[in-house]
């Protein structure tokens, strides 16, 4: 431990953001970086707790007292290297994880947790600045292939791993470019996409064949695969949005938040295809439907292009305001949170339901919304009431359905495989992240349900252990 | 039941202790008279209260008497005897059937035939058993004395008879005789004759008639009184021994036996010649360790050795250059060393061999031994005085042993040897200096210019995995060490499972734990006492024969630390040209082998090393430089014991050393072990290219060679601690003593590798530890890059996919939201996920299930009863902040359970109810070796008191409060400075051994007599025998800790290797109680990682009747465990001083009581279920335990806990629980009458003066009239002089202990040991009569430890005191007229005042107060430990006026001569006095008077805005 009366001396620093001014009028990144002296003294808050509670609630578990440690003394290489060993892409999640770390710190239960997203983004950086990530090729390859589908963290993830240890790994990606979400789901200013490019050139120089542009499935079929590779880790992702089917639905202007997002991302990578959707909310008022992380992006995104207004919904109620410590620790507390892209501008509503879009010329113009109230009944469960005079309508041009995902794609590559699905439409995984079906594994999303990067590309570690397990045998 | 009984659940016959009173009487004339066989008598009658009754109260534990052979008296008895000197006589216990004893009789007959003797005749011996206790007449030996004579001179007469006795011996062991175990020899000889049995000290006289009649006369007289810590009735163990008595505890012995044996077959002597084999082995298998002793110093003396030489070289004193020994002594020690290692322990030793007759004290001097010598020539030594009344004018000289020194009565010359006479005589025998300066090389001095690498090269990473090194270990351990040269601390408890049940791979040192001393032994203080200790040791060309006395003993390579760098080892390698031999061998195994592999490597290495001796090499080294693919590393602990105990087998071992290269051990514990099972060497490569790629890397901020001495002299640290622990000294004895015991590894495999060692739940076998290094191996070796950042064992830092913890996130979070919530569901889901941790199992008792009979909830009992049972642990006040200290009583007063203070006394305002209604009084105060805060108001105001013999994460360990912890408040609670660390010594200076306990028992059964005693042991192996004893000692309540428990600050090593879980020793305990029908009078306690109502029904039904709570307690008010309670940053504010994050406490009374009443709701539960509708039906039923079927990994397949749920068979008649009390304080105690006789001072105040006689026996005199203030008077007590008693005579120890204000004891006399130990505020004054015949100045009139633990008051001692004065006092003004060894040791306040002399290591660990030396000669320094102090001259103002004044004080009360001519001459004596001050004593008064000045100059200045 760094400084063990740093937590004393020492106030949690954030670096906070880029003015808004400046940072609505591009799509770089807006969060800045602490100059390494700052940094160190912010890594000199950590405790090294006995317990380390942010390492426990990490879904990497990433051994956050240690590179802490690392880092306040200055050691890139050990900081990075530990890093690296509990996760494959600390530059990802070091920029887009909410951080169940900082919520589970010691500090959060008196005090302000430790900056410890902030630090790994600051560590992976340095280390690339001074070029100590570097490739690390197997020594001795494996007579065996895998093919990987889907190169999201989860894929990515599995194929970093598997590689290492000496398979020969090949990962199929529908889209044009590989990075799965990462690439198309993450707005640029929050995940600039050179960082995943930075990335995969390493990840290439070690050895992975990237395919994008196959539509495993359709472009390559289920039996090709099984045939041509010893195993195969489905990890394409919870790609299905959860719909509002509700009246009006089908009116022009209601698109899913995914199709929005990608429609930017691909517009700033500059590889815009002909026959995309031109969705772009310049001058329209734009309402979100889904107040989490994906209708945040929206709003920033829809900011950045010129909406008039954005409006937010939520259908549950407003969390209470962030109270500087969590009475609820080690577990989460639902604070309000947010976003640097709320901060750009944008109306939130909670607690209202949206009951049908209104529009003219098969365009949507207004949303007919009404407010809510939780209360639980009698089994403890919460139940939503309407308030009866509560409906009234809001302005809407341009409609973003961000209200989540149901489970992967069923058709094409899974139903071609004929794997089993679970209840929720996931893909049925037994132990050892294996299907149903031999040699097909699954990973990330495709089996949890949509989650948070960090956890698909632990999935992913895991998902690589338990393939290396079925193959060495 | 015949004897010690067979070991049957964890009970084991080994660990039976026995502690003891000893003494003498001798005509130094020679004179014969039946008067002192008399005096002996007496003597031993006055030792009464040393020895100690069974259960049955009427059978003590033993007593005997040696004394020259009565010619005349046995020829009265119509015995037709030879001339003195041509005829011997012997006493021997006989097999209770006639035929059997017939047989023993004619097989004597027989053999002294053939040895050239003739049996006189066999005489009954006439005793009277009604005068014994039911147990011993029920154990009763037939009792034979037989007479032998031969016409041959008295010497070979003697020789003859010893070899006879053996004969006998070897013969009737290995008979078919149904109850040979009765047969002993008690003495056989043409000099002296033995009487001893299963007596109390006053039965002895009249059961053997022969003692009191006229005519049996003797100018000798040595008896013993035995306290043992079983109640089984055992007639040989009675001491005196042949040649000796001890009173003490060999801790080396297991060691010195192996080596003893190991050296058999090179033992040669011409005085033996080939009759040798009839004598060997030595040491006669399953008696105790002074037996074994015993059995050594004979076999030497009968080898032609002289008594003193054979003395002096089984206990040598410490001859380092600290101790102001002569140079040619030195060489007679080092001589002998480099092949006889130390029997090493605290011991008083008398011995005699008819003719000369003495007393020979341990280097460290840990039992006390005083004597007198009157003006008729007689000479009296005992462990007391006061055993036989003689005036002071009657009285020559007054001395007492000193550590290490030894003092012989030559009867025929009639004089008395004094050490340096002694020891002289025995230096100039042979040219010892002359040899060693010839013959033996110090390795250290070589010189060596090759430059040799520290790095392993490009395979270190893989190098490292294959040794199961992690990073975490890097980081927590060899860091620090290197980083600080010390070994790195930690807090709280180990958590972790036990190695067997671990998922992480072990190393096989993981499967150990380490002995501790506890109650029948002390530690050593290593770092204040570092006086005694030593690494130093030698290899080389082992004497051939240890008998004879020749120059190439010294041909040696001395080493003075055996921790050795690359260098020193390729050095070893290289000695051809100095003549010394070695071959390197190497420890890998095949690794494509398998388990099989090791076997096969194990079994080469044995051969090679046979070799080896055969080959006649020096030395070996094992080797497991050159791992790679194909070859692993067997486990070195596992390659060193197996050729030590290979080459014990083959009586090979003495003739070679075992040095050994490896890169396994890192931390102290494995050097430990090393050593332990045998080497002598270690070259940690490993370690070192570790700290050499810290370096590299910048981690460490220092040059290599920096690094480097720092880690080994951390290793060298903890290795002393880990010695000291056990009482151990040098290293040479600690080699291969084995102070282990093995968890989890089963019978086979111990026997086989590491015999002799304890081994507990059986476990892996040799196969399973094959896997357990291929594992880590075959990850090394694997063909791709390897990472080794992904290498956490997690053992104290949890780290998930490591090792597991009772404690994680949680439960922590659980608990702590039930407990805040009051919320049950919650609750639940703790006590679940808890217990899925000790049923994975995490814990010992994860592997225990219990029968269910289900009964209504609704019958059991409620849970206020079961909660009255609930104890949270000794934290003190100190380690825990105010906040959550108080919290913790206040809950504990609630719920009627106990809390306690810890060892950091108490605020007393705490003691009264607040004005809400609040009850901050903790029920339990504790008593530790530090004696902090401990007066008497104090223990006045407890309901139960608690001695500390041990804590679960240090036993046998000192600890420390760092001074930044100590507050101005917590200093005033301490009676200590602000900001001064506080030492506690590993040992209570009151309890060396179980007897001492026992009075400690008593002095604080005086001062609270309404308290209950508790004695806090640790789990190890061997702790039910140490219960039976405390038990016998006469505590109410024994607490058995585990060694899981928490910890405020302890050394890592300690916290993870040392003592046993709470299940072994909990049920060893009940079961050895139970066993020696003791257990119906004591309350049993428990604690050690106990978190659920799970876990308290087991501990219950193991025999616990009170359970604690630390760890859990602590959570409920905020812990999180985050292992920082030692840096005072405790971010919760629970175990920190530091008043901003005190702010942030958030704990509650009722958090603690939410938890403790959700506990024993569950309890209740649990209850029904096993059918019981009361906790107290189910304590010690462990036959309702069963071990679970269900666990099936391959670690785990051969556990055995049917030891551990061993129902004993005398449970059906013993009680299994506490139904009856102690026996109460005799009515007789002289203090009831001080009382009676002080009613006008206590009813009025009125000054009172009393006058008594006073002896040995009458002990703790004062404490309870000190009870009586302290209750009517308060804290504050009474006005000085109130309370004035005069005594005559001998006090008995404790004399004047817990002393209030207000109370003068003034002795004229003598006292003995722990005179004002704890005096709070009175004032002692002891002074010689007026007519003595003797200088006081020059004797010894009070004993050992002074003043331990005094708070305040005053102590005048007109003569010298033993060792130890003024030991950890905080507040008392004293003045002496000299002192022995240690003192002023551990002081933090208070004034000395020694006007003379003072022995070794003065003011060692003193951290506060003043003493002033009149030290005329000039060379305080030589005698003191400069550590902590600063010698000054006097100058002060304030100086002089104090000293005066202590001085006057001092000839006015005590009429001091020496005192009167210092006055007489003031001015010029002034300038021998030195002034020794702790430096940072000095600097906080010097603080403060500046502070004081400020405030001064402040007042006159104008206020400021």
């Amino acid at each position: 431990m760094g400084d063990p009366k740093g937590f004393i001396k020492i106030r949690r620093k954030e670096a906070g953001y880029r003015p808004i001014y400046e940072r609505i009028r591009d799509f770089s990144e807006v969060e800045q970086t602490l100059n390494t002296e700052d940094r160190k003294l912010q890594a000199s808050r950590c405790m090294d707790c006995g317990v380390p509670f942010c390492h426990w609630a990490c879904p990497v578990h990433s051994k956050i007292p240690d590179w802490q440690d690392a880092l306040y003394r200055g050691d890139w290489q050990e900081a990075s290297d530990l890093l690296h060993a509990t996760n494959d892409f600390p530059e990802f999640t070091g920029r887009v994880c909410p951080a169940p770390c900082e919520i589970s710190c010691t500090l959060a239960i008196n005090d302000e947790s430790v900056t410890i997203r902030e630090n790994e983004a600051a560590i992976v950086e340095r280390a690339f600045a001074d070029g100590l990530i570097k490739p690390r090729p197997p020594l001795v390859r494996k007579n065996k292939k895998v093919a990987v589908i889907g190169s999201g963290p989860a894929g990515l993830s599995v194929a970093a791993r598997l590689n290492r240890m000496g398979y020969s790994v090949e990962v199929f990606e529908k889209d044009d470019a590989i990075g799965g979400l990462l690439r198309y789901g993450i707005p640029d200013f929050k995940l600039s996409k050179n960082v995943i490019d930075r990335r995969l050139n390493i990840l290439e120089e070690e050895g992975i064949s990237f395919r994008p542009g196959v539509e495993a499935g359709k472009d390559l079929s289920a039996g090709d695969l099984l045939h041509s590779f010893d195993a195969i880790c489905v990890a394409i992702g919870a790609g299905k949005p959860r719909d509002l089917n509700i009246p009006g639905r089908d009116l022009n202007g209601i698109h899913f938040a995914m199709d929005f997002l990608s429609f930017q991302n691909k517009l700033v990578q500059g590889n815009f295809q002909n026959g995309s959707p031109d969705i772009k909310a310049k001058n329209k008022d734009v309402v979100v439907i889904g107040g989490g992380d994906t209708g945040s992006d929206c709003v920033g995104t829809a900011n950045r292009q010129g909406a008039r207004s954005v409006t937010q919904l939520e259908i549950l109620s407003k969390p209470e305001e962030n109270k500087g410590y969590n009475p609820n620790w080690p577990w989460p507390q639902k604070n309000m949170k947010t976003s640097s892209s709320h901060e750009e501008g944008c109306k939130r509503m909670w607690s209202v339901a949206s009951k049908q879009f209104i529009g003219s010329d098969n365009q949507v113009e207004e949303i007919e919304i009404v407010d809510v109230k939780w209360e639980k009944d009698e089994n403890g469960r919460m139940q939503m009431k309407e308030l009866p005079s509560s409906k009234r309508t809001i302005k809407a041009d341009l409609v973003l359905l961000a209200m989540g995902f149901v489970h992967p794609v069923h058709e094409g590559l899974l139903d071609n495989l004929k794997v089993e699905y679970d209840q929720r439409g996931n893909v049925k995984g037994k132990s050892g992240h294996q299907t149903s079906v031999d040699k097909v594994f699954v990973a990330g999303d495709a089996l949890t349900g949509a989650n948070l990067v960090v956890t698909a590309t632990y999935s992913g570690i895991q998902a690589a252990r338990n393939i290396d397990r079925y193959l060495d045998i | 039941m015949a004897y010690l009984p067979p070991n049957s659940g964890l009970y084991n016959r080994q660990n039976e202790h026995d502690n003891c009173g000893i003494g003498f009487v001798a005509h130094v004339k020679g004179e014969r008279s039946h008067g002192i066989v008399e005096k002996g008598l007496e003597v031993l009658a006055n030792l009464r209260h040393r020895g100690a009754e069974g259960a049955d109260s009427n059978t003590g534990d033993g007593a005997g008497i040696t004394i020259q052979i009565p010619r005349e008296y046995y020829m009265s008895q119509g015995i037709d005897l030879p001339e003195e000197g041509r005829f011997g006589t012997g006493i021997l216990f006989l097999p209770q059937v006639e035929k059997e004893a017939q047989y023993c009789l004619d097989k004597l007959k027989e053999f002294a035939e053939e040895k050239g003797l003739e049996l006189i005749t066999t005489r009954e011996v006439p005793v009277d058993p009604n005068e014994i206790g039911d147990l011993a007449r029920e154990e009763q030996p037939i009792i034979r004395q037989v007479f032998l004579k031969a016409d041959l001179s008295q010497d070979i007469l003697e020789r003859k008879l010893f070899i006879l006795r053996r004969k006998l011996e070897k013969h009737i062991e290995t008979s078919g005789l149904k109850d040979k175990e009765r047969f002993y020899v008690v003495s056989l000889s043409s000099k002296v004759v033995i009487y001893k049995g299963l007596f109390t000290s006053l039965q002895l006289k009249n059961f053997y008639k022969d003692l009191n009649d006229e005519r049996t006369i003797s100018a000798i007289a040595l008896v013993h009184s035995r306290y043992s810590t079983n109640t089984f009735p055992t007639w040989d163990l009675a001491q005196p021994f042949r040649m000796l008595c001890h009173n003490g505890e060999i801790n080396s012995v297991q060691g010195n036996k192996y080596w003893m044996h190991a050296r058999s077959s090179l033992l040669k002597t011409d005085m033996l010649g080939d009759e040798i084999n009839e004598v060997l082995p030595v040491i006669q298998p399953d008696k105790s360790d002074s037996a074994a002793l015993d059995n050594t110093l004979e076999f030497l003396v009968q080898s032609g050795k002289t008594l003193p030489h054979a003395m002096a070289m089984l206990i040598p004193e410490s001859w380092n250059a600290r101790n102001p020994i002569p140079d040619n002594v030195k060489a007679f020690y080092e001589y002998h060393s480099t092949f006889m290692e130390p029997w090493d322990g605290p011991a008083a030793v008398l011995f005699t061999d008819g003719r000369f007759i003495g007393g020979l004290l341990d280097r460290n001097g840990l039992r006390p031994s005083r004597y007198l010598l009157t003006d008729d020539d007689l000479m009296i030594m005992s462990s007391e005085v006061g055993v036989l009344e003689v005036p002071d004018k009657h009285v020559k000289e007054k001395g007492r042993l000193r550590p290490g020194k030894i003092l012989m009565v030559d009867t025929l010359e009639g004089k008395i040897n004094y050490d340096p006479e002694v020891k002289q005589e025995l230096a100039m025998q042979k040219p010892y200096a002359k040899w060693l300066k010839e013959k033996e090389i110090t390795l250290d001095d070589i010189p060596f210019a090759k430059k040799i690498p520290v790095g392993v090269g490009q395979d270190h990473d893989r190098m490292l995995l294959s040794f199961g090194y992690t990073l975490d270990e890097i980081k927590y351990i060899i860091h620090p060490m290197a980083q600080d040269a010390k070994e790195p601390v930690g807090s709280m408890g180990n958590d972790a499972p036990l190695a067997v049940a671990s998922k992480m791979p072990q190393r096989l040192f993981n499967y150990f734990r380490q002995h501790f001393a506890q109650v029948t032994n002390p530690a050593i203080d290593s770092i204040r006492e570092e006086v005694i200790m030593t690494l130093t040791g030698y290899i080389g060309s082992h004497q051939k024969n240890l008998l004879n006395d020749i120059p190439d003993h010294a041909r040696m390579i001395k080493f003075l630390n055996p921790v050795i760098t690359n260098k020193y080892l390729e050095i070893l390698k290289n000695l051809k040209y100095k003549g010394f031999f070695t071959t390197t061998i190497p420890i890998l195994f095949d690794a494509h082998a398998g388990p099989d592999g090791l076997k096969q490597g194990l079994e080469k290495i044995c051969r090679k090393a046979e070799q080896a001796v055969d080959e006649g090499k020096d030395y070996i080294i094992l080797s497991d430089r050159g791992i790679s693919k194909d070859k692993a590393p067997i486990p070195s602990l596992l390659a060193v014991s197996a050729v030590h105990h290979h080459l014990i087998k083959k009586q090979k071992r003495i003739q070679i050393d075992i040095v050994i290269e490896t890169g396994e051990p890192r931390e102290v514990m494995h050097f430990a072990l090393l050593f332990g099972y045998g080497a002598s060497i270690i070259n940690p490569y490993m370690a070192f290219a570790v700290i050499d790629q810290l370096v590299r890397e910048h981690k460490l901020q220092m040059d290599y060679y920096t690094a480097e001495a720092h880690y080994t002299k951390a290793v060298r640290k903890g290795i002393f601690k880990i010695m000291s622990k056990m009482g151990t000294s040098t290293l040479r004895s600690y080699r291969g003593a084995q102070l282990f015991e093995a968890i989890g590894l089963n019978r086979k495999f111990v026997d086989e590798y590491f015999t002799g060692t304890a081994s507990a739940i059986e476990g892996l076998g040799l196969e399973e530890i094959g896997w357990e290094a291929l594992i880590p191996h075959k990850k090394a070796f694997s063909d791709q890059r390897i990472n080794f950042n992904q290498e956490f064992q997690g053992t104290s830092y949890y780290r998930y996919d490591s090792e597991d913890h009772a404690w994680n996130p949680e439960t922590i979070g659980y608990l702590q939201h039930a407990a805040w919530n009051n919320d049950q569901e919650l609750y639940k889901k703790f006590s679940e996920a808890s217990d899925r941790f000790t049923w994975a199992p995490g814990f010992v008792r994860g592997f225990l299930d219990f029968n269910r009979n289900p009964i209504d909830i609704s019958k059991v009992e409620p849970a206020e009863n079961i909660m009255k049972r609930f104890v949270t642990g000794a934290m003190s006040f100190g380690s825990l902040s105010k906040e959550a200290h108080e919290t913790l009583a206040i809950a504990m007063n609630r719920i009627h359970g106990k809390s306690n203070t810890g060892e950091g006394g108490e605020d007393s305002r705490r003691y009264k109810v607040t004005s809400k209604g609040e009850n901050k009084r903790s029920a339990i105060k504790q008593i530790a070796s530090g004696r902090f805060g401990v007066t008497t108001h104090y223990l006045v105001n407890a309901d139960e008191i608690q001695i500390k013999i041990a804590q679960g994460s240090k036993p046998g360990e000192g600890g420390q409060l760092p001074g930044t912890k100590v507050d101005s408040v917590i200093a005033k609670t301490r009676n200590s400075t602000p900001g001064i660390t506080l030492i506690s010594p590993p040992p209570h200076h009151d309890i060396y051994s179980i007897e001492d306990l026992a009075q400690l028992i008593f002095d604080l059964k005086n001062v609270n007599p309404e308290a209950k005693i508790n004695v806090k042991l640790v789990s190890e192996f061997g702790v039910g025998t140490v219960a039976a004893g405390v038990a016998k000692g006469g505590a109410d309540s024994i607490a058995v800790s585990g060694s899981e428990g928490g910890t405020g600050a302890s050394p890592l090593s300690s916290i993870l290797h040392a003592g046993l879980p709470m299940e072994l020793g909990l049920s060893e305990t009940q079961q050895t109680l139970v066993k020696n029908n003791l257990r119906d009078r004591v309350v049993l306690y428990t604690d050690g990682q106990l978190k659920t109502g799970r876990d308290v029904i087991t501990a219950a039904l193991l025999g616990a009747e009170e359970y604690g709570f630390a760890t859990g307690a602590l959570v409920t008010v905020g812990c999180i465990l985050l292992r920082k309670c030692n840096l005072n940053t405790c971010s919760v504010g629970v175990c920190t001083q530091d008043p901003k994050l005190r702010e942030r406490f958030i704990g509650k009374p009722e958090h603690v009581i939410n938890y403790f009443r959700f506990l024993a709701e569950e309890i209740r539960h649990y209850l029904a279920e096993l059918g019981f509708t009361k906790m107290e039906d189910i304590i010690g039923r462990s036959d309702l335990l069963f071990q679970r079927k269900d666990i099936d990994h391959w670690k785990l397949r051969n556990i055995s806990l049917a030891d551990v749920t061993h129902f004993p068979p005398e449970a059906r008649e013993n009680g299994i629980r506490k139904s009856v009390d102690q026996k109460p304080l005799p009515d007789d105690l002289l203090d009831r009458r001080l009382i009676e006789e002080a009613e006008p001072a206590l009813s009025s105040q009125k000054t009172v003066n009393i006058s008594h006689e006073i002896q040995n026996t009458n002990r703790a005199t004062g404490a309870m009239l000190s009870y009586k203030v302290d209750k009517l008077y308060g804290e504050k007590g009474l006005p000085d002089d109130t309370i004035n008693c005069y005594f005559k005579g001998s006090a008995g120890q404790s004399f004047g202990a817990f002393l209030k204000s207000g109370i003068t004891f003034k002795l004229e006399g003598q006292s003995n040991d722990y005179l004002g130990k704890g005096l709070s505020g009175g004032k002692i004054i002891v002074k010689t009569a007026d007519d003595a015949a003797f200088d006081p100045s020059k004797n010894i009139i009070i004993g050992n430890t002074t003043l331990y633990g005094a708070t305040g008051g005053e102590v005048y001692i007109n003569g010298l005191c033993g060792e130890r004065f003024c030991v950890r006092n905080s507040g008392a003004t004293a003045v002496v007229e000299g002192a022995g060894d240690h003192c002023c040791e551990y002081m933090t306040g208070g004034v000395a005042v020694i006007l003379g002399e003072v022995g070794r290591n003065m003011a060692a660990g003193m951290s506060g107060g003043i003493a002033y030396v009149y030290n005329p000669n000039g060379d305080l320094d030589y005698f003191c430990n400069m550590e902590m102090v600063n010698l000054e001259i006097i100058e002060d103002f304030e100086d002089l006026i104090t000293l005066k004044k202590l001085i006057q004080n001092h000839h006015e009360y005590t009429g001091s001569h020496l005192a009167g001519r210092i006055l007489d001459n003031w001015e010029e004596s002034l300038k021998d006095f030195i002034k020794v001050i702790p430096f940072e004593y000095k600097r906080h008064i010097e603080e403060q008077k500046l502070q004081e000045l400020n405030q001064k100059i402040n007042k006159y200045l104008p206020e400021q805005e």
